[in-house]
């Protein structure tokens, strides 16, 4: 394991890493999201970007009382989210749990839908509190299964405690797990780190074990992806791309309902790592009710008028 | 020519921004000066009071987190929404206390400047009351001063409105909340003046209006262990001895005053000093 | 794939512009004899014609605001006097939009400047000081403040409404009336602001506004019917003002230049200082006279931090300022942009390295492309002398001590910065600055609690808090 030659996977050398990082100042921080969520998205770029942030959501459901028919409808909508408009490209994939993959996976694959990948919460999702047995069972279950991405929690019970090396050796491990077959999401889970300074931690120690994807939230804490907090992630994936010349992707989920909201995201995406970064291989949204209301503006910015929920599919 | 009937107004309590009967079913009578029946008031019971208090810590930490600037642009609403409803304040005043209307007028006037007056404080008495101290050493020592959290108040009887903004409002100034005991024998101004509130842009909570008794209501207050303040400007003298008494088990801060001045804010703030080193 | 932003431009319906200007005195406007143009920087269209004070209009005005004082305004109690001041803040707030793309039209400042910041700042200082109006014996200035008089006060064009509400506010809310000229090139939200103290039934001649050129200043400034000058302008001529005032009784206070030095030690949180960098020296044009001109970066992360700062400002939008997602506008005048250009030119010949961002400058108006100078030591003019504009001269140093006496080593004192997360270490450099106001961890911020102003030659006094007060009231001093 080379680790991009950032550390040798000893803790001395971890510790070493993360606290040569430069502190994050939170006003300072929430200012500039601030000012970005001033920028005003109209007309052509506007179009633009609703048709970007389809394309990028990980349609989810992670209920305890999901079923095969609520997964599959899911999935229906995942592949053709307006069934009067074909226009409307898929999104960037079907989000479930391991045991409902290969329900996702058939279904998807029986209604043309082969181009979308499922991808797996995984490692005792959403708390990350079970043995490292288990959540690697959890992960090759998934893989199994079919799915071509993994979405794993840290540990933040051994984050907060400062047991970095932990964190990092799971990371590690999971990704071993993954092999070539599928892509790791890392979780932070932002809204129990509380702090930016331990966001921009969180998301070096995990680019450097090996993460693809670095995400904000399960979804189920809240707060969840903040503006901020997205941006702290983004210039960290910033500062480790001009590092190591490997581009990590930011998946922000939780919180971003509106189609507002999603295009905020994408300019903390266009001003922070730059446009490069605005696919789903690289962003991606973590959402449910948000693809709705991205189809509403599609279609208000066609048909000039305000629409009405009666007019998109609720699954 | 048609004799038209009023719709008249059923008076509740002003508990988190909303407007709930007394859980105690019960209610008093006001007459107006000529013995003529006005209205019944709810008669607050201290299941109200536990209520309003709850409402009361949960708005403390989102009104003393805004800023001074909006505190103070609430308050000023607060003056604009009662400016506008002079007319209906004045008829009421002099319906319930019998007094002219000159001055009915003048205490509605009184009441609006005095919300003006208390609107111009909140980001000013910082500057007035903390202070940066030179301590002998290579420290910054800085002293702030902060709200309390929940204060609970005592308005005197007359004047029935005037008398409630004086109390009420230096206490929210500095970012605490309040529930406050209306007049008992003039309630009514007290609560159309919850309902200038409810339009003010004043976050649930921070004001809560009781009507009832005093003897009733005031040694549930001085004894709830989560109320940090007392203004007893409304209970008699003689009566402050047991409330005090009472207070001492959570180390209550208690107050009374007879007039409007900065002191009255200051008085329900704490101080708090910082050390900080300096140097390299 | 790039995400382009369209174009979206605030609408100019909201205004409506007169073609010719006259002066607001004695609460009425009354038309003016001589006009000159006033345009707007980025496209250099002519917006209207503003009036040319001269004698009559001059003493027609202190006549009124002397009058104003005597029969109404010094009579009046703080109480009553605060509530105009609140009305005026809140039809301010009421027609804030109005204000923000007038200031933008005619200053050349971006839109999202105008409506996010210097407007909200103009009304909360109205609001601010109604509040003071009757308070003044808790302001620890004596048990009965009392007001000067008739104060002259002459703004400059790169604040026009926020530094007409500096000015203003405290004199009135302290008893004094006031004759406040406008900068020649940026009249129009003060006449607008005239329009407000009508509609909030201000009484004739509080309030009196005369439009003109550096004549209709000094008109103002000899005035004996004066008692006390306010200024806000250059260095330079701030001098001449206090030289001019010096044998009569009239107070002054000035606000004058600055170049300010913006401290980066090696502990920084190093993406927050770069908005701060950014902030202090490109926000509103670099027409700041508190900017953080003078970048101060400790040596062993200058490569980081200008490695950061240059991708940093790649991302900076310069372009048509009525454009919601500008982020830098046009220089305000054809003089201004000659001066930087001018000493842009000294940097490059006294050996300074310049770098600016590739940006697609518009033809007409007036603009300047955000740059830095690398290389640049004390002895260079540009780390000496206001530019004024969007430049920034960077420095090394070593040591805290260094940085301290590099910062101090100039004849202005308005401002610094400090950038580091070590608290003691930003006490002790806010301990030795000699700065009238310091910002750490940040930069440019700006309330009407906080007192504003220099020490040396960046003036005399304060504006805003508890002490910009007694700039407007009789004190102990004599002079």
């Amino acid at each position: 394991m080379s680790f991009y030659g950032l550390v040798d996977g000893s803790d001395a050398s971890l510790k070493s890493y993360l606290n040569n990082l430069s502190g994050v100042d939170q006003v300072g921080a929430e200012a500039r999201a601030a000012m970005l969520a001033t920028r005003s998205i109209k007309t052509s770029s506007k179009r633009w970007a609703i048709e970007t942030a389809i394309t990028m959501v990980d349609l989810t459901t992670l209920e305890g009382a999901d079923t095969p028919g609520k997964v599959k409808a899911l999935c229906t909508k995942a592949v053709r989210p307006d069934p009067t408009d074909s226009t409307v490209p898929s999104v960037g994939a079907v989000c479930v749990y391991n045991d409902m993959v290969s329900v996702a996976r058939t279904h998807l694959d029986l209604i043309g839908g082969q181009h979308v990948p499922v991808a797996a919460v995984s490692t005792a999702f959403p708390s990350g509190r079970a043995s490292m047995p288990v959540k690697i069972q959890d992960t090759q279950d998934a893989i199994d299964a079919g799915a071509a991405e993994i979405d794993m929690v840290i540990d933040r019970g051994a984050f907060l405690a400062g047991r970095y090396i932990d964190v990092f050796n799971e990371i590690v491990q999971i990704k071993e797990v993954c092999g070539d077959k599928a892509h790791l999401k890392v979780i932070f889970e932002t809204g129990e780190l509380v702090t930016y300074d331990n966001v921009r931690k969180a998301s070096f120690l995990a680019m450097a074990a090996g993460a693809d994807f670095i995400k904000t939230s399960t979804g189920k804490v809240a707060p969840a992806a903040t503006p901020p907090v997205v941006l702290v992630m983004l210039e960290a994936v910033r500062d480790f791309y001009e590092m190591t010349n490997t581009r990590i992707g930011v998946k922000p989920a939780g919180g971003i309902r509106t189609t507002k909201d999603a295009i905020k995201q994408l300019v903390l995406v266009n001003e922070t790592v730059g446009p490069d970064w605005l696919n789903p291989k690289l962003f991606r949204i973590g959402a449910s009710a948000l693809l709705n209301d991205l189809l509403m503006q599609r279609m208000k910015l066609d048909e000039g008028y305000y629409s009405s929920p009666q007019y998109v599919t609720m699954d | 020519m048609s004799n038209r009937i009023d719709v008249k107004k059923t008076y509740k309590l002003y508990i988190n921004g909303a407007f709930p009967r007394t859980e105690s079913g019960r209610t008093y009578e006001i007459k107006n000066a000529k013995g003529v029946f006005i209205a019944n008031p709810c008669l607050a019971s201290r299941k109200d009071l536990r209520e309003a208090v709850v409402a009361a810590r949960a708005a403390h930490s989102g009104w003393n987190k805004a800023t001074a600037y909006n505190r103070g642009q609430i308050l000023y609403r607060i003056a604009e929404m009662l400016e506008g409803r002079r007319a209906q304040f004045v008829d009421e005043i002099m319906q319930v206390t019998g007094v002219t209307k000159v001055k009915a007028e003048k205490e509605v006037t009184d009441s609006v400047d005095r919300l003006v007056w208390y609107a111009g404080w909140t980001d000013k008495i910082a500057s007035l009351s903390g202070s940066t101290n030179p301590v002998a050493g290579p420290f910054y020592n800085f002293t702030i001063p902060e709200s309390m959290g929940v204060v609970a108040a005592i308005a005197p009887e007359t004047p029935s409105l005037l008398g409630l903004i004086d109390v009420v409002a230096p206490i929210i100034t500095s970012g605490n909340t309040v529930v406050v005991l209306a007049s008992t024998k003039a309630p009514l101004s007290a609560m159309t003046f919850a309902e200038v509130l409810a339009t003010s842009d004043l976050p649930h909570g921070v004001i809560n209006i009781l009507t009832g008794k005093k003897e009733e209501i005031a040694p549930w207050m001085a004894s709830h262990m989560d109320i940090d303040a007392l203004d007893i400007s409304g209970l008699p003298a003689k009566q402050h001895g047991p409330i005090k008494v009472a207070g001492a088990e959570n180390l209550k801060r208690i107050h009374s005053f007879k007039a409007a001045d900065p002191g009255r804010i200051i008085a329900f703030m704490e101080a708090k000093t910082v050390w900080h080193p300096i140097g390299l | 794939m790039s995400f382009e932003y369209a174009p979206a431009p605030e609408s100019r319906a909201v205004v409506s512009i007169k073609p010719k200007y006259g002066h607001f005195i004695g609460g009425k406007f009354v038309a003016g004899s001589k006009h000159f143009p006033t345009i707007n920087p980025a496209t250099e269209e002519v917006l209207s014609q503003i009036a040319l004070a001269g004698k009559p209009e001059v003493d027609a005005a202190v006549k009124a605001a002397r009058k104003a004082y005597v029969s109404t305004w010094s009579k009046m109690s703080g109480k009553e006097r605060g509530k105009y001041l609140y009305r005026i803040a809140r039809i301010m707030q009421e027609r804030a939009r109005e204000f923000a793309v007038l200031e933008t039209l005619d200053n050349g400042k971006p839109i999202r400047e105008s409506r996010d910041t210097d407007i909200p700042l103009a009304a909360a200082h109205f609001f601010y000081h109604a509040g003071w109006a009757d308070k003044l014996e808790f302001a620890g200035l004596g048990t009965s403040p009392k007001p000067l008089g008739v104060a002259g006060q002459i703004i400059p064009w790169n604040f026009p409404l926020l530094m007409l509400a500096w000015k203003v506010a405290p004199a009135l809310a302290t008893g004094n009336t006031v004759v406040l000229k406008p900068a020649e090139s940026t009249s129009l939200t003060a006449l607008l602001f005239a329009e407000v103290c009508q509609q909030a039934e201000l009484p004739a001649g509080v309030v009196n506004i005369v439009t003109g050129d550096g004549s209709t200043g000094a008109l103002i400034v000899n005035h004996p019917g004066i008692d006390k000058i306010a200024f806000t302008g250059s260095t330079e001529v701030g001098k001449i003002i206090a030289r001019a005032v010096a044998p009569t009784k009239k107070s002054v206070t000035l606000e004058l230049g600055g170049k300010a030095a913006n401290i980066v030690f090696d502990d920084a949180p190093i993406d927050e200082t770069v908005e701060g960098i950014v902030n202090g020296i490109f926000f509103n044009q670099g027409h700041v006279c508190c900017a953080g001109s003078r970048l101060l970066l400790q040596e062993n992360v200058a490569e980081e931090v200008l490695h950061k700062l240059k991708n940093r400002m790649e991302k900076i939008r310069v372009g048509d300022p009525m454009d919601k997602n500008t982020d830098v506008g046009a220089i305000n005048s054809k003089e201004q942009l000659a001066k930087i250009v001018e000493l842009a030119a000294a940097g490059d010949a006294e050996g300074a390295e310049r770098w600016s961002p590739a940006c697609n400058l518009p033809t007409k108006g007036f603009w300047f492309a955000p740059t830095i100078f690398t290389g640049v030591t004390q002895a260079h003019r540009i780390a000496r002398e206001e530019i004024f504009g969007p430049v920034l001269s960077v420095i090394t140093f070593r040591t805290p001590q260094e940085a301290i006496e590099k910062a101090n080593n100039t004849p202005f004192g308005l401002s610094a910065g400090i950038w580091s997360e070590k608290g003691s270490r930003t006490l002790w450099a806010s301990q030795q600055l000699r700065a009238g106001v310091i910002w750490a961890n940040t930069f440019n911020k700006f309330d009407p609690t906080s007192p504003f102003g220099g020490y040396k030659e960046s003036g005399w006094g304060r504006e805003g808090g508890r002490h910009g007060l007694s700039a407007y009231l009789k004190g102990v001093s004599h002079e």
